[in-house]
């Protein structure tokens, strides 16, 4: 296995020519490609999460790393096998009925990006019958909703409903947010998990996974 | 410059507690520190209940107006939970908000109709957040037409530039202050309003970048604000920008703040 310590601390940094050149050089010296995003990229982007965490870097400085690695994993996914896949598990998320508030989701998307999780991301005011649509064309792992408007969050536990009558409900988890969401909520909807901003989401799709 | 005291949100801890016990005493005082701070409206949010809200919102109407005589900003997107609210309300209210979304506006608009009051009209478009000052002006204006068309005057509607996050988008600050100032040259007598602590959103001091938002705010015609009255560092910056923007006649509130030892230095 290749010393990665370079290309991690490119992504911390979100310094993206520095982080290509760091992949680039690892293609070169016919590095595993997996490795390469594992111990490369998602290394890199765990420690984002946990400094994120502490307090310790903040929003913009997370936004780059995940751009930054994008970079990178474009660079590496033409070197993928045929059929070889990457992904943790795969997430549909989006915004509910009648929500057009989309920051908070696309930082959860990104951030779950970074942790090697595959994203569906269906946008805003989306209707419980498109997510469950979605969630058993792509054989989701989890289902992620966001609501910033108490008016709003009863899509939420619409969308847990209409799961549940399409019998997809037990094949997925489901994890909500936004300003207004409480774990309480999340309780009373009966969804598997709440996460209050985007590094915990990672770290509760990971436990919903089980993946440590 | 019109102060909406921000205080009394289900959102923060202290005030969903008061709620869920029914505080009279605890909403009561808080109502009272922001009236004495000089806040001349107080919102009102009960918006984390779902279920709740209108219950919540209306009775929170009762507490404060019996606390406070001041009108209430009634903060909620949820229609019914205004209608309520709005009949135990003594006075003209501001509601906050209406916006274009699809089933906001019609929504909303019987209710904005129904009694003279201010009306918060937020730059929310129909199907998506607004990213530009255009996109921004575009809602706006619509807004303001349609709400005037309805018979408000206009010097009752507050049109919100919607302030997004500059840690998302390094262009958000200029956006909202761009609205902001477009709006107020295209429609004399318009008001416009925002909160302050979208812009600082995922980033570190936010209380230093939200006071410093005010001031450009203010510079770009801002006339009303949803802030904590009870900060005194951010009522010292108000104070200080009115002044320098040339609205406080012989520095009089400046000073007499000064004097009164409501100016908290750096």
């Amino acid at each position: 296995m290749g010393n990665f310590t370079a290309l991690n601390e490119a992504v911390i940094k979100g310094d993206v020519q520095t982080a290509v050149a760091e992949t680039q050089k690892a293609l070169d010296a016919s590095q595993e490609v997996r490795g390469i995003i594992d111990n490369g990229l998602i290394a890199a982007m765990d420690e984002v999460g946990e400094r994120f965490s502490k307090g310790q870097l903040f929003v913009p400085q997370m936004l780059r790393s995940a751009k930054t690695m994008q970079a990178c994993m474009n660079l590496l996914k033409p070197h993928l096998q045929e059929g070889e896949t990457t992904t943790k598990g795969i997430v549909v998320i989006g915004t509910v009925k009648g929500d057009l508030h989309d920051i908070g989701k696309n930082l959860v998307s990104m951030m779950l990006e970074g942790a090697g999780f595959e994203i569906e991301d269906l946008g805003v005011d989306v209707a419980p019958e498109e997510f469950a649509r979605k969630v058993r064309e792509v054989n989701a792992d989890i289902l992620g909703m966001s609501a910033l408007l108490s008016i709003t969050m009863p899509a939420m536990a619409e969308t847990v409903k209409v799961l549940r009558n399409s019998g997809i409900r037990d094949t997925l988890k489901v994890m909500i947010g936004g300003a207004p969401v409480t774990e309480k909520y999340a309780q009373e909807i009966q969804a598997d998990s709440y996460a209050p901003d985007a590094a915990s989401a990672v770290v509760e799709a990971k436990k919903l996974l089980g993946i440590s | 410059m019109i102060i909406v005291g921000e205080k009394i949100n289900s959102s923060r801890k202290s005030i969903a507690q008061a709620l869920e016990k029914r505080d009279v005493e605890f909403i009561g005082t808080v109502a009272r520190e922001q009236a004495e701070a000089g806040a001349l409206y107080i919102d009102v949010n009960a918006g984390t209940y779902v279920n709740e809200e209108v219950d919540y919102l209306c009775w929170l109407v009762e507490v404060v107006q019996s606390a406070v005589d001041l009108p209430l900003c009634l903060d909620s997107p949820n229609p019914k939970a205004l209608s309520e609210a709005i009949k135990r309300h003594k006075g003209e209210p501001m509601i906050n908000s209406i916006s274009l979304e699809k089933d906001r506006f019609p929504s909303l608009l019987p209710v904005v109709t129904s009694q003279p009051c201010k009306v918060v009209a937020l730059c929310m478009a129909q199907t998506s957040m607004p990213r530009t000052v255009e996109e921004r002006v575009s809602v706006g204006s619509e807004l303001i037409s349609k709400l005037t068309d309805e018979g408000i005057p206009i010097e009752n509607i507050y049109v919100d530039p919607l302030v997004q996050p500059v840690a998302v988008d390094i262009a958000m600050g200029l956006a909202a202050l761009g609205a902001v100032q477009k709006i107020m040259n295209d429609f004399p007598g318009v008001n416009t309003i925002c909160g302050l602590s979208n812009i600082s959103f995922g980033l570190p001091e936010r209380h230093l970048i939200n006071r410093n938002f005010l001031a450009l705010g203010m510079a770009y015609g801002l006339s009303a604000a949803i802030l904590d009255p009870t900060d005194t560092k951010l009522m010292a910056t108000l104070l200080a920008v009115e002044m320098l923007l040339g609205r406080d006649e012989y520095c009089q509130s400046f000073i007499k703040a000064y004097q009164e030892g409501r100016i908290a230095e750096g």
